[in-house]
C-alpha cells in the first residue's frame, strides 16, 4: 500500500469539475474518492460514526436537562474559580478551551512540516500538541477534583438536578478519554517521525506495513475532530 | 504492480498493489490470521456456535409454553432469561456477526477484486474483540444470579431492578459490557468493509457493476456504523445507572415499598436510543439478505437480475428510510399522537422500495431457466417468507391496528417471519451456494433437500399458528398461560403443536451442521465454478482461494455481474473478467 494518495497513471487524469466531477468519480472504477488514501477514508468514516456517538450523548444530556423538574445548577456559578477575591465564571473552561484550540494550530503546522519531510520540526510540533492535550486533560482532572470536593457525584450534587453530575462526568469523561488516546497516538507517531520511519520505510510493529508522512495528517484529522467536539460540549454544557 | 497501459478501454490502475502480511507460522496463518477469508470463517464458526446456544434456549421456551408445569427447572425467572438471551444472541451475535463479519469478510474482497480488506490487522482485531464480547455474554450464564432477564430490548427501569433476573446481580452488567465490546469490534470491521468497497475495487469494477451482495452488505455496514452509536450510548448510560447509581433512565420509583435512590430520569429516552439503533438493525440484517438472494436467484435462474439499478437504489433508499421509522416500535409508550402519525407514514413508505425488490425478484424468475438446487430453494423460500412477514408488518405499522396487537404473540410471529426465518433462510442458502468455494467440495444434496424442506415447512408450521394465537390476544413474554381466559383449550393444543415443530426444525439444523462437517471430506469435488456463475469469486485460479485471493494479476472487470443467458453468446454465462463483447448484454448503459 505504498502511497495510495498518488495516482499511478503516469499522466494526470482529466476530470470534470464541480458536481459533474463528483458524479464522474462515483461512477468510475477502483475508487469513489479519487486521491484519498485508504487510511484517510477510514479515519473520515470513523469520525462520522464517532459524531453519532457524541451526538447521542449530547442529545441525551439535553433531553435530561429539559425534562427534569428539579432546577439545573447554574454553570456560571458552578464552574467559577475564586481568584483575587472575586468569582470569575468559566475562567478555567476558557483557558482549557484556549489550550485545546491552540493545540489544533500546532497540529496543523506539524502536518505542514510533515509533508515537507522536516522531521525535527514535525516531531517537535507533534510533541507540543501532545503537551497541550495533556495540559487540557490535567486541567480537566483539576476541575473534576474541585467539583468532587464540593460534593458533586454522578448520582447527585448539592445544587439541583442529579443529572447534572451524571451528564458532566459522562460527557467530559468520554471526551477526555478521546483526548488521552489522541495524546498517546501523537507521541507514537512523533516517535516514528523522529526516528525517520517514514523515510526508511520501516515496517510497523503490529501491522508490518510501511508508514507515510500522511499518517501525521490522519492523526491531525482525529485531533481536530476532538477539538471540534469540545466546542459543542463547551457551548451546550457550559454556556447554556 | 499492474501494467499501466489501458486495455480494452479499462482505465489504468490508480493504486499500487496492496502490501500483504505473509504469515510465518501456524499461529499467524490459522489463528491470529490477517486474511479476511480466515477471519470470515472464524466469525462464522463463532456465530454458529453461539447461535446453537440460542437454538437450545428457544427449545427451553417452547418446552415451557407447549407443556406448562411439566418442567420444574424452567422457573419464571429462567424463562425470562431464556427469552432475553435467545433474542439478543440471534439478532446481534448471530445474524449481524454472520452477515457482516462472516459473509462480508469472505465475499467483499473477492467480489470487488481486492487482495484483502484494506486494513487486515484491524480486521483481525475486530474478530478477537467480537470473540471477547461473546465470551463475556456466555460468562453471564455462570455468574451469580444468571444472565439478565430484561427482555432483549432491555427496557429500563425494570432491566436494573431487583424483580428482574440479573437486574441487581451480574447479568445486566455483563450484557451491557458485552454489547459495548461488540460495537467496538464491529466498528473496526465495519470501517474495513466500507473502505474496501469504496476505495479498493479492481480495474473496471464500478459501483454499478458490483454484485448486489456487495451492495447489500455495504449499505448495511454504513447503517450499522451510524446506528450502533445510539446503542453504545444507551449501554453506557444504563451501565452508569446500574453501577454508579445515576438516573439517566430511572424515574422516581418505589420498589418493595421502598423509595429507590433514583429519580428524574426518562425511560422513554432509552426507548428512543434503543430503537434508533433497533430499527436500522432490522435492515442491517435484511439488506445483506436482499443482496445475497438477488445473486442466488439470478445465478440459479440463469437470468440477469431484473432492474439492477432499481435494486441498488431500493437498497440505498431502504437504508436511508430506516433511520426515520424507529418510533413505530413505541406506539404504546405514550408519545404524542402526531409522532405516531409521522412514524406510521414513514413506515408505510418503506413498503415501496421493498415491494420494488420483491417484484424484481419475481420478474427475474419469470421465464428463467430455473434450477431447483438447494440454494435456489432457500432463495425462493425467502421470497415467500419475506412477503408473509412484510404483510403482517403493514398491520403493525398502523397505529390503530398496532395498539391491540402490541405485545401479543402476533408481534412475535411477525418479526420471527420477517427478520428471523427470512434472513436465516438466506444464510442457509448462501452457505450451500458458497461452501464449494470455501472448501472445494459440494454439500451433500440429499441432506440439503431434507434440511430445506423440514426447515421451510417447519418454520411455517411454527409461526403461522402463532399469528392466530396472537390475534386471540395471548400476550408475549408470559411463561405460564394455562390459567388465562384468552387461552382456550384448542389454542393450547396449538401451542403444544408449535413446540413439537420447533424441536423438529431444530433437529434439521443439527443435520445441517453434520453435513457441513461431513462434506469437508466426503463431499463431491466442486471445481472452481460449480454454479457457472459470473462474479469474480468464482474466477479465482485456486479453490479455495489462496492468500491474496487472485493469482499474480488482479482480475480486470469488463461487464456487470449478471450476464446470464446473453442472446448470441456461446455459454449461458459470461464471467465479469472475460474481455470482449458477446451477443446483446442487458447491462444498463
Amino acid at each position: 500500500m505504498a502511497d495510495t494518495t498518488v495516482t499511478h497513471t503516469g499522466q494526470a487524469q482529466a476530470r470534470p469539475a464541480g458536481l459533474q466531477g463528483v458524479a464522474a468519480d462515483w461512477s468510475s472504477d477502483q475508487r469513489a474518492f479519487k486521491n484519498v488514501s485508504w487510511g484517510k477514508a477510514m479515519m473520515w468514516i470513523f469520525l462520522l460514526s464517532d459524531t453519532f456517538v457524541f451526538g447521542c450523548f449530547l442529545l441525551s444530556y439535553m433531553t435530561a436537562r429539559m425534562s427534569t423538574r428539579v432546577p439545573w445548577p447554574n454553570p456560571s456559578e458552578v464552574f467559577a474559580l475564586h481568584i483575587g477575591g472575586s468569582n470569575i465564571p468559566l475562567i478555567l473552561i476558557a483557558i482549557m478551551t484556549f489550550v485545546l484550540i491552540s493545540s489544533s494550530g500546532t497540529m496543523a503546522m506539524a502536518v505542514n512540516f510533515g509533508y515537507r519531510h522536516d522531521r525535527r520540526k514535525t516531531a517537535i510540533l507533534m510533541l507540543l500538541t501532545a503537551a497541550l492535550g495533556a495540559t487540557f486533560v490535567g486541567m480537566q482532572a483539576f476541575e473534576w477534583t474541585k467539583l468532587i470536593s464540593e460534593g458533586v457525584r454522578p448520582w447527585g450534587n448539592p445544587w439541583g438536578a442529579a443529572q447534572f453530575g451524571s451528564s458532566f462526568f459522562m460527557i467530559t469523561g468520554f471526551h477526555g478519554t478521546h483526548v488521552t488516546f489522541g495524546v498517546i497516538f501523537l507521541i507514537i507517531v512523533a516517535r516514528k517521525v523522529w526516528r525517520g520511519d517514514y523515510e526508511t520505510g520501516r515496517p510497523g510493529f503490529f501491522t508490518s506495513r510501511r508508514g507515510r508522512y500522511e499518517h501525521v495528517e490522519i492523526m491531525g484529522l482525529y485531533w481536530h475532530f476532538v477539538d471540534l467536539v469540545w466546542v459543542f460540549i463547551f457551548a451546550f454544557f457550559y454556556l447554556w | 504492480m499492474v501494467d499501466v497501459t489501458p486495455a480494452d478501454g479499462v482505465p489504468p490502475a490508480e493504486v499500487a498493489e496492496m502490501e500483504l502480511y505473509h504469515p510465518h507460522s501456524w499461529w499467524t496463518k490459522y489463528v491470529f490470521s490477517q486474511d479476511a477469508k480466515v477471519i470470515a470463517i472464524q466469525y462464522s464458526a463463532t456465530a454458529t456456535a453461539i447461535g446453537m446456544v440460542a437454538l437450545v434456549l428457544s427449545w427451553m421456551m417452547r418446552l415451557q409454553l407447549g407443556f406448562p408445569g411439566t418442567f420444574d427447572f424452567i422457573t419464571p425467572e429462567a424463562y425470562y432469561q431464556f427469552i432475553t438471551m435467545h433474542g439478543m444472541i440471534m439478532v446481534i451475535y448471530l445474524l449481524t456477526a454472520l452477515f457482516l463479519g462472516g459473509f462480508g469478510n469472505y465475499l467483499i474482497p473477492l467480489m470487488v477484486g481486492a487482495r484483502d480488506m484494506v486494513f487486515p490487522y484491524v480486521n483481525m482485531l475486530s474478530y478477537w474483540i467480537y470473540l471477547l464480547a461473546v465470551l463475556v455474554l456466555v460468562s453471564s450464564f455462570f455468574a451469580p444470579g444468571g444472565p439478565t432477564g430484561a427482555g432483549w430490548t432491555l427496557y429500563p427501569p425494570q432491566a436494573i431492578m431487583t424483580g428482574t433476573p440479573g437486574g441487581q446481580d451480574w447479568g445486566i452488567i455483563l450484557m451491557l459490557v458485552s454489547l459495548i465490546l461488540f460495537i467496538i469490534g464491529f466498528t473496526m470491521g465495519g470501517l474495513n468493509y466500507v473502505v474496501t468497497v469504496l476505495q479498493a475495487r479492481t480495474r473496471g469494477m464500478t459501483l454499478m457493476r458490483l454484485p448486489l451482495t456487495v451492495w447489500g452488505i455495504f449499505t448495511a455496514t454504513v447503517m450499522a456504523l451510524l446506528a450502533f452509536p445510539a446503542l453504545f450510548v444507551a449501554c453506557v448510560m444504563m451501565l452508569f445507572d446500574r453501577a454508579l447509581g445515576t438516573s439517566f433512565f430511572m424515574p422516581a420509583i418505589v420498589e418493595m415499598g421502598e423509595q429507590l435512590q433514583h429519580g428524574g430520569g426518562s425511560p422513554i429516552l432509552f426507548q428512543h436510543l434503543f430503537w434508533f439503533f433497533g430499527h436500522p438493525e432490522v435492515y442491517i440484517v435484511a439488506l445483506p439478505a436482499f443482496g445475497i438472494v438477488s445473486d442466488l436467484i439470478s445465478t440459479h435462474a440463469r437470468k440477469n437480475i431484473f432492474g439492477y439499478r432499481m435494486m441498488v437504489w431500493a437498497i440505498v433508499g431502504i437504508g436511508a428510510l430506516s433511520f426515520v421509522v424507529w418510533a413505530h416500535h413505541m406506539y404504546v409508550s405514550g408519545m404524542h399522537p402526531y409522532f405516531g402519525f409521522f412514524f406510521a407514514t414513514t413506515t408505510l413508505i418503506i413498503a415501496v422500495p421493498t415491494a420494488i425488490k420483491v417484484y424484481n425478484w419475481v420478474l427475474t424468475l419469470w421465464r428463467g431457466d430455473i434450477h431447483l438446487t438447494v440454494p435456489m430453494l432457500f432463495a425462493l423460500a425467502f421470497i415467500v417468507t419475506f412477503v408473509n412477514g412484510g404483510l403482517t408488518g403493514l398491520f403493525l405499522g398502523n397505529v390503530v391496528v398496532d395498539v391491540p396487537l402490541s405485545d401479543t404473540m402476533f408481534v412475535v410471529a411477525h418479526f420471527h417471519m420477517v427478520m428471523g426465518v427470512a434472513p436465516i433462510l438466506v444464510i442457509l442458502g448462501a452457505i450451500y451456494h458458497w461452501y464449494p468455494k470455501v472448501t472445494g467440495r459440494m454439500l451433500n444434496e440429499a441432506m440439503g433437500q431434507f434440511h430445506f424442506w423440514v426447515t421451510f415447512l417447519g418454520a411455517y408450521l411454527i409461526f403461522f399458528p402463532m399469528h392466530y394465537i396472537g390475534l386471540m390476544g395471548v400476550p408475549r413474554r408470559y411463561n405460564e398461560l394455562t390459567a388465562t381466559t384468552v387461552m382456550t383449550e384448542s389454542a393450547h393444543d396449538l401451542n403444544a403443536f408449535i413446540s413439537i415443530m420447533a424441536f423438529l426444525v431444530g433437529f434439521a439444523q443439527i443435520v445441517f451442521l453434520f453435513n457441513l462437517i461431513w462434506s469437508i471430506r466426503h463431499g463431491r469435488e466442486a471445481g472452481g465454478n460449480p454454479w457457472r456463475a459470473t462474479t469474480l469469486e468464482w474466477q479465482t485460479s485456486e479453490t479455495p482461494p489462496a492468500h491474496g485471493n487472485f493469482g499474480k494479476e488482479l482480475p480486470i472487470v469488463y461487464r456487470w455481474a449478471y450476464d446470464y443467458s446473453v442472446p448470441g453468446a456461446k455459454e449461458d454465462f459470461i464471467p465479469q473478467n472475460m474481455p470482449g463483447s458477446f451477443g446483446s448484454s442487458r447491462e444498463p448503459a
